[in-house]
């Protein structure tokens, strides 16, 4: 139950990207704010709700419908000295910029020998559980985690939103900031006053445990910890590893927890087949064979193009804390 | 110098520039004739595994650099612009050991020839992605916007063959609801690599679209190179003053096939080429300024071996540059010594 | 048939809603599809139309209270006005469908749950582990007994030179566990050879240990087999040293004489030298805990590298010779017994071994080797070390000689040879030779004036 003091508050994640954004729009007048319905509408999660106001239609710019060039504009401007922070409005409109972001953003760096650089941001909120269907509803990570020169992000409480958030605002290269809708307002946290950082790349041990290694990121560390909390009861010791940064991954924190438990078990909602388990589970298998007692397992969406708006369509392509709990006691027994 | 009657020097529309000033139009249009041969030398002596030419771009070129303020613009070029790197500034010695791929080359011989990139000129650095420089050509323009830096604005370059791209629509847009301090340039050599025009486009004159975009748009000869300055000056001027975009089209013809690795005599004939060869700009201006008494034909001929011996010199110490080690593949991954991809 | 209606959700994202208006009131009639409240949250205001036709009947929210989505906020009277009854609920149902599950019921599951779709482990095809026969020695059969085994549960019993074909799984299908491998680390590599042991003999053939036959192949049985293995194991894995001391015991002599009757009277059991030796040996081994320590090559996960356990219980183990078999129980707690203790505990663990009583537990634990090889005759040994432990000591014959004493006379004295072997990957000279002089000088300074 999250307690706010005199050094924290609490907030859900929409309040923690919304004063994290405002914080950085007061104290750097290069940060520019460039997305669709960002300005006048507030963002249609609110997010930006009366920045417009405060810092005018210059620094928070309403776009044509034109993503692509929301990010390409962005990109621009990064190489000439601004700081902007461009938001795709859903994840699933994401695909038009994919040039600007892995063909552009992610080489200016390398291609010009360090000479132009791109310190960019782009935020998007993804993940299903909304009854979002097919085209508000997606996860873009395995798309993008490929690609070197490219950072991101995934943080899922509060606290983690702003230290993360701030941490790619200041990055010098382009950040890809994921926030999870469902998240939104589901998710409460004490969340502590005043700038600060997390390092970009370090994974988070939010429940401790001896006997399985979970990682997960996004929505379904939450229910993974709800699973955990469990199996706690039944006596399995769970460990759970929120992995806030995709990339870079932090494979220490995973190799020194599997190298503990002996056992892993990689819970995401993005599709099984490329997905970041399947990465994690590579990796493990060359740093930490030796050190296994079971087969490195992955629970993820199935392989099948989308969710489905129905709800037993969304529920059948969603893995419910019961199944992770399951999941996990199969693992923990083997 | 040789004496000409007054009259007829005044018959030169020279556009105010002074018989300096067109000396070095000239002379731009000179070395990019030679530096672009150069490249298809080296890469028939096996030197280079790639070369690309920009013959008929020469006085489009020469004449939008001259109107370009060093110090101050910014232009965002593609890969057929190597008139105009070497008209803002870029020597040639950086265009040959971009050709050659040393180290010592801005980009640390990590692009294809003819991309260059430096921040000292100016010059933004791109990819080989048609029109994907646009949008960031809108961006840097922006930026001079909102820091109210008037006097400054941003040139972008690009073939016919960008306009029917995405990005090249969403930046015009952009570009003309912000009145944003840049000049659209388009060197239309009327073909996208196989491609002619009547295949890309049902609006044959680019300069129309402007209007569709709410800015304006001029067409003008691009084998002229007073003309073409004299376009991109007004632009540029409009730009920095705050007066918005400008869409450009400067119709040139493009001589040699898209690249070494392209074989033009498949799409079109030699008797197109030969017809659009009496219109070459090199000869043809070199012409104009002969008739006009600013410079004589033994003027031409030193200006020539001056810069044969300039392409030579820049060849020679290019090619004794280093190649970049293996180790090179690993840095400027990221700000500092951290190599988070690895 | 009454409806009660849930707060519905208002939006993708959103958890609570806010009751603006009633526009119906209990007693009037609603139809199917006709508002009858209006609802805000923080991105949307909207009228509700009702699922049901009917009457209202509850208002369970007043105006301006904000409630959870899926809260009842109304319950309306079926009753169709005009209309036929309606089918289940139509939406919006205000069922909230972005809660997760909390209840733990559902999350609790019997171990028959139904296996979780696209996330099955293996069946794993694996044997429990033979107790009644153990497993014939040949390369099918190894290889029978090593599917399924894990690659962590290779390395641990590789570390640990424990045979994975002689434990007991305790995981899924009866798999051999990375957990079972150290409890059986931990209780001593020896503890494979007691369950092997344990298990009955296999079937006899012409040719055997105890009488074997020039010119045949004599069968191993499993106890044998793991000897061979464990010798091999052992002088492969330890860098063996050696060394030599020679003690006067005839002081320890007089001493024994004179309390053996009355001990043999009272306990029903010789007194050796022995318990006097495990006594001096226990005392050299807390002057120098290295000798009571085993190499490991990882530390236990503790250490970057390799490391040196040393050990916290002092475990004796004595060897003893049987005609077929070489056994080694263990004496616990060695340091806690006096010698008398020691007596009867290695008496006990003596008179188990020949009578093939010996359990498990009394063969493993081991952290120090103790082996009697004088009343063999023996003068000087060099014994295999056991078990992954840093050495192993013996005592051999006793042997009246003359010798020349302090005062540069000659004496007759009863001189006893101590043999150590040690793992030089353990202990290097300096320590091997001060534990072998606290050994000696331990051993002279035992006499007649002494307490058993």
């Amino acid at each position: 139950m999250a307690v706010a003091t005199s050094s924290s508050q609490v907030l859900n994640n929409v309040e923690a990207v919304r004063e994290t954004l405002y914080e950085a729009m007061r104290n750097d007048d290069r940060t520019i704010i460039i997305g669709e319905d960002v300005g006048n509408r507030g963002n249609v999660f609110l997010i930006t709700k009366d920045f417009i106001k405060e810092f005018g239609a210059e620094r928070v710019i309403d776009t044509p419908i034109a993503e692509a060039s929301i990010v390409g504009i962005a990109v621009g401007m990064a190489m000439e000295g601004l700081r902007p922070i461009a938001e795709i409005q859903f994840a699933d409109f994401i695909y038009p910029s994919y040039n600007q972001i892995v063909g552009e953003a992610a080489k200016t760096r390398y291609r010009s020998n360090g000479e132009y650089t791109c310190p960019l941001v782009i935020r998007t909120p993804y993940g299903g559980g909304v009854r979002g269907a097919l085209s508000h509803s997606v996860c873009i990570e395995a798309l993008f985690y490929h690609v070197p020169g490219l950072k991101i992000v995934a943080p899922s409480f509060p606290a983690d939103v702003k230290g993360l958030l701030n941490a790619a605002i200041d990055d010098p290269d382009p950040v890809l900031f994921l926030e999870h809708k469902k998240t939104y307002r589901l998710i409460k946290g004490e969340v502590p006053n005043g700038h600060y950082t997390i390092p970009i790349g370090k994974a988070d041990v939010k429940k401790p445990g001896t006997q399985l290694t979970v990682v997960s990121y996004g929505l379904y560390v939450h229910w993974a910890l709800d699973a955990a909390r469990q199996l706690e009861d039944e006596g399995m010791s769970v460990e759970v590893i929120d992995l806030r940064s995709i990339r870079p991954m932090d494979r220490t924190t995973i190799l020194e927890s599997v190298r503990k438990t002996r056992k892993l078990l990689i819970i995401h909602e993005d599709n099984k087949f490329g997905g970041v388990g399947a990465e994690i589970s590579a990796m493990v298998n060359e740093e930490a064979l030796f050190d296994l007692d079971a087969p490195v397992r992955r629970l993820c969406a199935p392989d099948v193009p989308a969710m489905g708006y129905a709800l037993p369509l969304e529920e059948a392509y969603m893995s419910s804390p019961a199944e992770m709990a399951q999941a996990m006691r199969d693992l923990v027994r083997f | 110098m040789a004496k000409v009657e007054p009259t007829f020097r005044a018959a030169l529309d020279r556009h105010g520039l002074s018989d300096d000033q067109l000396k070095a139009i000239y002379r731009t249009m000179l070395a990019q004739r030679q530096l672009d041969n150069r490249g298809f030398q080296l890469n028939r002596q096996g030197k280079v595994p790639f070369a690309l030419g920009s013959e008929g771009h020469e006085a489009l070129q020469a004449g939008a650099a001259m109107a370009f303020e060093r110090g101050k613009d910014i232009l965002a070029p593609y890969y057929r612009d190597l008139g105009l790197a070497i008209g803002i500034g870029l020597t040639p010695y950086e265009i040959m050991l971009s050709i050659f791929a040393r180290v010592a080359d801005h980009n640390g011989g990590r692009q294809f020839p003819n991309h260059y990139s430096s921040k000292a000129a100016g010059l933004m650095s791109f990819s080989s992605i048609l029109a994907a420089h646009i949008p960031h050509a809108v961006g840097a323009a922006y930026a001079l916007k909102y820091r109210k830096e008037i006097g400054r604005a941003v040139l972008v370059t690009f073939g016919d063959g960008t306009t029917s791209e995405g990005e090249w629509h969403e930046s015009m847009n952009f570009a003309a609801v912000h009145r944003l301090p840049i000049v659209f340039l388009c060197e239309n050599n009327l073909w996208a690599i196989s491609t002619p025009l009547s295949l890309q486009m049902g609006q044959p004159d680019i300069y129309k679209r402007a209007e569709g975009y709410g800015m304006p748009g001029e067409q003008f000869d691009g084998f002229d190179p007073l003309v073409t300055y004299a376009a991109v000056k007004r632009a540029m001027d409009r730009a920095r003053s705050g007066g918005g975009p400008t869409l450009l089209e400067g119709v040139c013809y493009r001589f040699l096939a898209h690249s070494t690795d392209d074989n033009d005599m498949t799409y079109r004939t030699r008797d197109e080429v030969t017809e659009h060869r009496k219109d070459d700009p090199v000869p043809r201006f070199e012409r104009v300024l002969i008739e006009a008494g600013i410079i004589t034909a033994e003027d031409a001929e030193a200006m020539k071996k001056d810069v044969l011996s300039e392409t030579n010199g820049a060849t020679d110490r290019a090619e004794a540059m280093p190649y970049p080690e293996s180790s090179e593949l690993y840095t400027h991954l990221h700000e500092g010594a951290w190599q988070p991809w690895l | 048939m009454a409806t009660t209606i849930t707060m519905p959700q208002l939006g993708e994202t959103v958890t609570e809603g806010t009751v603006e208006r009633w526009l119906k009131q209990p007693g009037e009639p609603v139809e199917k599809y006709e508002p009858f409240v209006e609802v805000s949250t923080d991105k949307v205001n909207s009228e509700v139309p009702a699922p049901v036709s009917g009457t209202m009947r509850d208002i369970l929210v007043q105006e301006g209270t904000t409630v959870a989505t899926g809260t009842p906020i109304a319950v309306i009277e079926d009753g169709a006005v005009g209309s036929a009854p309606p089918p289940s609920a139509t939406q919006p149902s205000g069922k909230s469908v972005s809660e997760p599950p909390k209840d733990s019921a559902a999350m609790a599951q019997s171990a028959n749950a139904e296996p979780v779709p696209g996330f099955n482990l293996p069946q794993l095809d694996v044997k429990p582990a033979a107790q009644s026969a153990p497993v014939r020695g040949n390369g099918e059969a190894a290889a029978a007994a090593l599917r399924g085994v894990s690659p962590a549960v290779r390395r641990l019993a590789r570390e640990h030179h424990i045979d994975i074909r002689s434990l007991r799984g305790t995981g899924a299908n009866g798999r051999v566990t990375a957990d079972d491998v150290l409890n059986a680390a931990r209780m001593g590599p020896s503890a494979a050879v007691g369950q092997a042991i344990a298990a009955p003999a296999g079937a006899e053939t012409k040719s055997t240990y105890g009488k074997p036959v020039p010119g045949t192949y004599v069968q191993l049985n499993s106890a044998r087999r793991i000897i061979a293995q464990r010798m091999v194991e052992s002088k492969h894995t330890a860098p063996h040293a050696w060394s030599m001391v020679e003690v006067d015991l005839t002081n320890l002599w007089k001493w024994r004489t004179r309390e053996k009757d009355r001990f043999e009277s009272e306990h029903g059991q010789k007194l050796t030298l022995l318990p006097f030796f495990i006594r001096a040996v226990v005392e050299a081994l807390n002057a120098f805990p290295l000798m009571n320590a085993r190499f490991s090559a990882d530390g236990g996960g503790r250490t970057p590298g390799p490391a040196i356990f040393v050990e916290e219980d002092v475990n004796i183990g004595i060897a003893i010779g049987l005609p077929t078999n070489l056994v080694v129980p263990v004496i616990k707690h060695a340091d806690k017994l006096s010698i008398k203790g020691l007596a009867l505990a290695a008496g006990e663990l003596i008179d188990k071994a020949r009578n093939n009583k010996l359990s498990a537990d009394d063969l493993q634990g081991g952290t120090f080797t103790v082996n009697n090889n004088g009343a063999n005759g023996s003068y000087a040994s060099a014994p295999i070390i056991n078990g992954g432990q840093a050495g192993i000591v013996t005592m051999e014959a006793v042997v009246k000689k003359p010798v020349v004493t302090a005062d540069d006379s000659i004496a007759i004295r009863h001189m006893m040879n101590c043999c150590l072997s040690l793992d030089h990957r353990v202990v290097d000279g300096y320590v091997a030779s001060g534990f072998l002089a606290e050994l000696k000088r331990r051993l002279e300074a035992m006499g007649p004036s002494g307490v058993l």
